[in-house]
This record gives structure tokens, sequence and C-alpha cells, in this order.
């Protein structure tokens, strides 16, 4: 296997590599002494938000515990110390309130990045992300544009019930006007949250608690400051071509996890990661699907409505013909999140539920299983 | 030891001895101190500050008649001792805080309610001793002839909705002053975030008659591309925030913009109007606390006209209007008569100049009355008497307070009043007409503005939309152009 890296390494570039090393990578495997650099996503947003704020003197950070307390998951580390309060702010506890605040300074021409604890409270702001931010540019004629990035983590952590723990993709993603994106790998953390800074439009920016402290592999590229990546493209984490797997955020690494399992059942699973959610990349969903015809979407948030839903639907709709077999949705339990370990277990979807799933799709189920269980 | 320990009963009378032993010993020492002072009606010994103010009793272990003497310390009529409490303060977080003995409730409501400040009286005379701002002739007649176009084209535009022409209308009746009084007293770059009554702002500042009737009819002229409902207008040029729907929205956004306008260190500040139904939303709460602990320089106007839709203020919030409120959130207010155009344009100019030299927020609370209904899908008769809206319509009429102040100053008259009222009515009539006929905003402005740029999706829908008008071209609308 080294030595097939080897060789690798020595005909292709460094972008290549990094490609072959995120498509043979285990989820949380720590195994490669690579010459790649690794970060944890927490330090690739505060590196983002750093360079950001430093290239462009209209952005500025503001949410609750953002500044002295260095953030509630230490990702503005830092940023207090080096731009002063009066471009990092803390605030009363009113996510109504800053968040109306940032969209007003929004209008009127600075970049505000609004932090919120957790996406599970910006519902408490939800009038002014939607009626505000997504629709101001519309109903304004292109007068007044909204360029601001709402960030946060989102989905479930471990242990932290119902009112902390919902995956809020679907709901943002329905709306028009928002762009609405989920990084996964540090590389992905880094060049996302540049381009949601740097665009014009209102940006939701899911993270997830759990990522924050894993390390990736990052690029030379990745690095560097003036580096983004583009809103709307999904990535192709690792190819295939029995049955592709949709993902974004965390689940992105179980996908990956499954792939290998798969793998040594002479499945060849292909894993997107999606990246935005929207826009959302059909092109490359399609062209996949087209490619395997089978598809397994998964998701970590409530199964009505879900992206899995989206996907499903747009794949049907451009590419009928191209499936062999039904669509599997994988999302999490019909159910506010339980508190419970073992019930928690239950209501996300685990490793071995994506396994049975693209067995299903490949019609290699090992029992045959009721078309409307759940996985 | 061992004995001692066998032997409980007699340990705890031990201990119990050498308790007693102890306050003997303390009961000598407190009546050997020379600072004691026997007070006049109180009937017993009060240890002085030298013990902290706590109660030294010794005897209070065999005492019954605690209460009775705690009692006495509440209607302590020695001002000397009533010193040594209350002018020590207490340290908590947030600063020193007086203490007192006395328990207190602050009552709910102050007996005199928050004056208001006014310069002309009911009949256009200023009151002897007003203080006010002057203003030029020229000013006046053009704020008074604006109040008259105000009202004149409400009048036509509300009709022009009852004959079907219009979706949709609400009028500023009774609010002229506020309207056109703030705008004269604010700068251009002076940032306004309306709620919906305030056209009479931006067409101050510049806007068209005719962009207004363009607005209403959502035609291609329109600078919100026929995208809005009627009254909803806006100017990035003017620096009126286009109108939103949802009430108080405006209010934390208005905290937003002013921190812009300070991190640019601009001479102007963020000025944003709301309704007295509007304090009642959450936003309103964080926007005035956050605008006071941000610095921002931004002037809330509140007019509170009596009215949300059906619900009056009484129903509303039980506090003295808007203007209590302030001291509330540590900001400055005043409550001022919003159908006095000249006391309105000096506490707008005196706010606003606070606003952005003492970079803070003010609150203006201009008390008026709604005399229109609600809008055009209102009939407020149904709510409110009907010579209850006659008065505020006749008597108590802004334009007509004013238009005695100046035709009095000889700066306008009689003629002038029908020259200009048959003016503007044939002005807006011919607007409306003209508006009429222009056709709708193409169908490309159906999919931009979304998004900065128009995104693949949308792309595609606008190509698919145009094919099927390809197809069935008689199933689509002859006023839009493709």
């Amino acid at each position: 296997m080294s030595g097939i890296i080897g060789r690798k390494m020595a005909t292709k570039g460094i972008l290549n590599m990094n490609q072959l090393l995120l498509g043979s990578r285990v989820f949380a495997s720590r195994t490669f002494s690579s010459s790649a650099k690794e970060m944890t996503v927490r330090d690739a947003l505060n590196s983002a938000l750093d360079e950001e704020m430093s290239a462009d003197p209209k952005v500025f950070v503001m949410g609750e515990e953002v500044g002295e307390y260095q953030g509630a998951y230490k990702i503005t580390k830092g940023l207090l110390d080096k731009y002063g309060p009066d471009r990092v702010l803390d605030t009363p506890i009113t996510e109504a309130g800053f968040t109306g605040i940032g969209v007003g300074a929004a209008y009127h021409g600075l970049k505000p990045v609004i932090e919120f604890m957790t996406f599970n409270f910006s519902m408490q702001a939800i009038d002014h992300i939607i009626n505000s931010a997504a629709k101001s540019n519309y109903m304004s004629a292109g007068q007044i544009s909204v360029p601001i990035v709402f960030r946060g983590p989102n989905g479930a952590a471990a242990g932290v019930g119902a009112q902390h723990s919902q995956c809020y993709a679907a709901w943002f993603a329905a709306c028009p006007g928002l762009k609405v994106l989920a990084p996964y790998s540090s590389e992905d953390a880094r060049g996302l949250l540049k381009a949601a800074i740097r665009d014009p439009d209102p940006v939701v920016f899911l993270e997830n608690e759990l990522l924050y402290g894993e390390s990736f592999p990052v690029s030379a590229e990745a690095l560097d400051s003036s580096f983004s990546l583009p809103i709307g493209k999904a990535k192709i984490e690792r190819e295939g071509k029995d049955v592709t797997i949709t993902a974004f955020s965390k689940m992105v690494g179980y996908a990956l996890q499954a792939a290998e399992i798969l793998a040594k059942e002479g499945i060849s699973a292909e894993v997107i990661n999606l990246r935005s959610i929207r826009p959302l990349d059909r092109p490359t969903i399609n062209a996949s699907v087209r490619k395997t015809n089978r598809l397994v979407t998964l998701e970590e948030g409530f199964p009505q409505h879900g992206v899995g839903a989206e996907i499903c639907a747009s794949v049907v709709e451009e590419s009928f013909e191209y499936l062999d077999a039904p669509v599997e949705r994988i999302s999490g339990a019909d159910v506010p999140m339980p508190y419970a370990a073992n019930l928690e277990r239950m209501a996300v979807p685990q490793v071995e539920d994506i396994v049975r799933a693209a067995k299903r799709a490949c019609y290699r189920a090992e029992k045959s299983v009721p078309m409307a269980a759940a996985a | 030891m061992a004995n001692l320990i066998s032997k409980s009963r007699n340990l705890n009378h031990f201990f119990l001895s050498s308790r007693f032993h102890l306050l003997s010993l303390l009961n000598q020492r407190s009546s050997r101190t020379p600072s004691f002072t026997t007070v006049a009606g109180g009937g017993f010994i009060r240890p002085t500050a030298k013990f902290s103010g706590h109660i030294f009793r010794p005897e209070r272990y065999q005492s019954n008649q605690a209460g009775e003497q705690l009692s006495t310390i509440y209607y302590e009529e020695d001002g000397h001792h009533q010193n040594t409490h209350e002018n020590q303060d207490m340290d908590f977080p947030g600063g020193k805080v007086p203490i007192t003995p006395q328990m207190k409730f602050i009552s709910e409501s102050s007996e005199k309610r928050l004056p208001c400040y006014r310069v002309l009286d009911d009949d256009g005379y200023p009151i002897p001793g007003s203080i006010f701002e002057e203003v030029s002739k020229e000013l006046a007649v053009k704020m008074y002839s604006s109040m008259v176009t105000l009202q004149t084209m409400d009048t036509i535009f509300y009709e022009a909705q009852r004959q079907g022409r219009l979706s949709f209308y609400l009028t500023t009746a009774g609010e002229e002053a506020i309207n056109i009084a703030s705008a004269a007293a604010l700068s251009l770059d002076d940032f306004v975030l309306p709620q919906y009554r305030e056209v009479g702002v931006i067409f101050w500042r510049g806007y068209p008659l005719q962009q207004i009737a363009n607005q209403l009819f959502g035609n291609k002229f329109d600078y919100g591309k026929g995208r809005q409902m009627p009254c909803h207008h806006g100017s990035n040029e003017l620096n009126y925030l286009t109108v939103s729907s949802p009430i108080a929205t405006q209010i934390p956004q208005a905290a937003g913009v002013a921190y812009s306008l300070k991190m640019d260190k601009k001479e102007a500040c963020a000025v944003v109007f709301l309704g007295d139904g509007s304090t009642s939303e959450g936003d309103f709460h964080a926007g005035l606390n956050f605008a006071a602990v941000l610095d921002a320089p931004v002037v809330f106007i509140c007019r509170n006209n009596g009215w949300a839709i059906s619900t009056p203020i009484n129903e509303q919030f039980r506090s003295d209007g808007i203007a209590s409120k302030g001291v509330a959130y540590g900001i400055r207010s005043i409550r001022v008569d919003g159908n006095d155009a000249l006391a309105t344009y000096s506490a707008i100019r005196a706010a606003r100049e606070m606003a952005i030299k003492e970079q803070r927020p003010i609150i203006v609370e201009a008390m008026t009355y709604r005399v229109s209904h609600h809008s055009t899908s209102d009939d407020s008769t149904k709510y409110r008497p009907v010579e209850e809206i006659e008065h505020w319509k006749t008597a108590k009429s802004p334009i007509s307070k004013f238009r005695k102040y100046i035709q009095r100053n000889g700066w306008w008259n009689d003629e002038n009043e029908s020259e200009h009222r048959g003016d503007i009515r044939k002005q807006v009539l011919q607007a409306i007409q003209a508006a009429e006929k222009v056709n709708k905003s193409s169908l490309t402005d159906l999919f931009t503005d979304v998004y900065d740029k128009l995104p693949l999706n949308l792309q595609d829908q606008e190509k698919s939309l145009r094919d099927a008008v390809k197809r069935s071209p008689k199933e689509y609308p002859s006023d839009v152009p493709i």
C-alpha cells in the first residue's frame, strides 16, 4: 500500500495526493504520517475568520461569549485580543436582538459574522434570518444586499437532548435568498467559511460540534489566505461504481467508514460530500447516480421534508431511467432527540445502518426486509 | 479525656455553663461600653456603628420580645441613626446601591404622567415661554405644503383602492406633522428605517409623487420592480430602508445601522419609526437594550397614535406610554405633541444632535391620533366611535393648527391654499393615470435579486418559463413584457 502511494506521490501533484489520502482515510484515524499538514476543524474556522477579518475591515464577529470567553466552542479564540471590542462583540442574551442588529449593520454595508451558540437558538431569531436577511435583496430589487454569515454548531452533539440536537439544514435550505453550507473537513471549513464571508448574499453556515476537535490533513493551497471553495459544488470524497451515498457534515465520516466496510464485501460505494445544501449540486449528484445506478441519501436530521427528500426528488426527476433500485433514505428518527445514551444512539444513523441500506440498494440484503422498515 | 466523653450529660452541662459564662462576660462588657445611647421613645439600648449595624443582644437567647424590639427600629425617628444605615451603599455587580431599612415597593405608575412638550396651542398660537427652534418662512411653507400634499395624495390613493385600481393602501391621516416635521429635522445622511406609515419622510427627501404612484401600481419604474405590496417604499439613494411588513423588526436593525455609522465615524444617526403596538414585540426590547449597551447613535421615534388596528393602547401596555420606558433601558427620552409641527421639529433636531454628539440612543414619543382606518382592509368605526375620529380629524388636526400659525405670520393665505390643493390634486390624478398605463416589470425580474448573481436553478426555471410562454402565448398576461 505504501509503495503504491509512494509511486503516486512521485508522479502526481499535492492535490491528488490529498485526494488519495482522503479517499482512503478512515474516520477518526490519525495513522497517516504524511507530509500534509494536519489541522483541526476548530483551528480551520479560527484561521479563516482571522484572515478574513484581517483582509477586510468591514468584517466583524458578534454573538454570545465570542469575545472575553474566547467563544463558547473556542472558535473565535484570540480574535478579541487581536481586533478589539469594536470588531468582536459580546452580546446580551438576545438572538432576536443581535441577529436583527447584524442584519441592520449588513444593510448599511458592514459584513457581520453572527454566531449562534447552536442553531437551535437561531429559532429565536428566525424572523430576522428569513423575513429580513433572506428576502431583502429581492424585495428591495437589489438596493439592499445583506452580506451576512450566520454560523454555529448544528445537529446532534452527544447527550444534549431535544432542544440542542436538531439539524436545521432542511429548514434553511427551503428558503430562497439564503445560501446554506455544511463543511465536513478542515479544508471544507476554511474554504467554505471564507467563501461565505466574501459572498454578498446571506449565508447559513452549519458546523458540527463533534467535528470541531477532529484533525484533517490540509494542503498548502488550503493554508493560503486567498483560498476559498466554490459555493454550490459538492466533492466526491471517495470514488466508487456500485452505489452513490450522499452526505454532509459529520455523516460524511460515517459514510466513508461504511464505504470501507462495503468495499470488503465487494460493494464499491461513491461518497459525495455535499458541502453546499443550497444551492444543491444536482449535476454532480445526478452524474454520480447515472454512473452507479443506485442512491443512498444520508443525513442526521428529521426524515420528513429533509435534505434526502429533495435529493431523491431531484434524481427521480432527472435520472429516473438510470435508477436500478429504489432510493434509500437514511435520516434521524422521527422523534425529538432523546437524552439517554442508548436511546440517542438509536435516534441517529449509525455506520451499520448505512451499510445495510447500501446493501438493500444493491439487492444484497442478508434478510428480506420490508420496504417501509427503518434502517 | 475518656472520663469527659463517657459522661455526656456532664459534658453538656460543662458546655452550657461555659456558654452562660461567656454570655455573662459579654453582658458585662456591653454594659460597660460608654458608646451606648439610649433612644428617646425607644426604651431599650442599641449598639452604635461600632458593632457594624447588627443588633447585639445577648439577652436575645432568653428574650421573647424580639419582634417588638425589631419593630421599634423601623419607626426610629432619630436622624443620626437613620444616617448610619441609609448613607451606606451596598456593593453589588453593576455598582453601588443605597440601602434602606424601609420596605418600599415602587409604585407601578407615577402620580403624574410624563409631560408632553408642546409649542403651539390648539389654535396655533405659540405658548408663552415655549422654547423651540425657529423655523424660517421658506422651511415653514415647505413643511406646510408638504403636509397638505401628503393629506391630498393619501385621500386620492385611498379612493383609488376603493375603486379597485389599487390592491391596498394605508394613509397617514392625522400624522402628517410627525411625517413632515421629523423629515425636515433630519439630514439626508441620517439613515431612516420606517415602519410603514411614514411615506411623508421619503417624499420630503425627494422621492417624487410619480414614484409613489409607480410603487403602488408595481410597474416597471417602481424601484422595487413590482415585488412588494403597495406602500412598501424604499430608496437606497435617499437612505430610506425598504418597508418590511413584520412589526418592529426594524428596531434592532436600526441599532445595527447605527453601529455601522459609529464605526464609520459619520456625522449621522439612524432614525427608526415605530408605532405604539410595536413596543409589545420582543424586538423592541432587544433593540432598545442593545442600542443602549452599544452606545449606538439611533433616534427611536415612536408614533403613539392610540391604536394598533383595533387594539387601543390601554390593552397594549400598562406603562405610561413609551417615553417612560426609556429609563428602564438607560435611554434619554422625551414626550412631544406629535400634532404640533414645531414641537416635533424642535424635539427631533435636539434628539438627533444628542444622538450624534454624545453617541447614544434617544427616544422621542410623538403623541398623536390615528385618524385613518388602519388600512383599506379595516373599518375602524367598528371598534371606535365616529365622533372620536371626527374630533381628532377636525379640532385637533395638525394641518389646521400649523396653517393658522403660518397664516398669522403672513407666510400663507387662503388663495395659496386653494391653489396648492388644486395643483396637488391634479398632479396626483395625473400620476395615477400615468402609473396605471405603464407596463409591469418584465418576466426577467421574477428571478433576479434572489441572490446577487442569478443561480443555475433559476436560470433553468426562467428558460422553462419562457419556453412555456412561447408554447401558449394566449395564456400569458398582456401587460407583462417578456
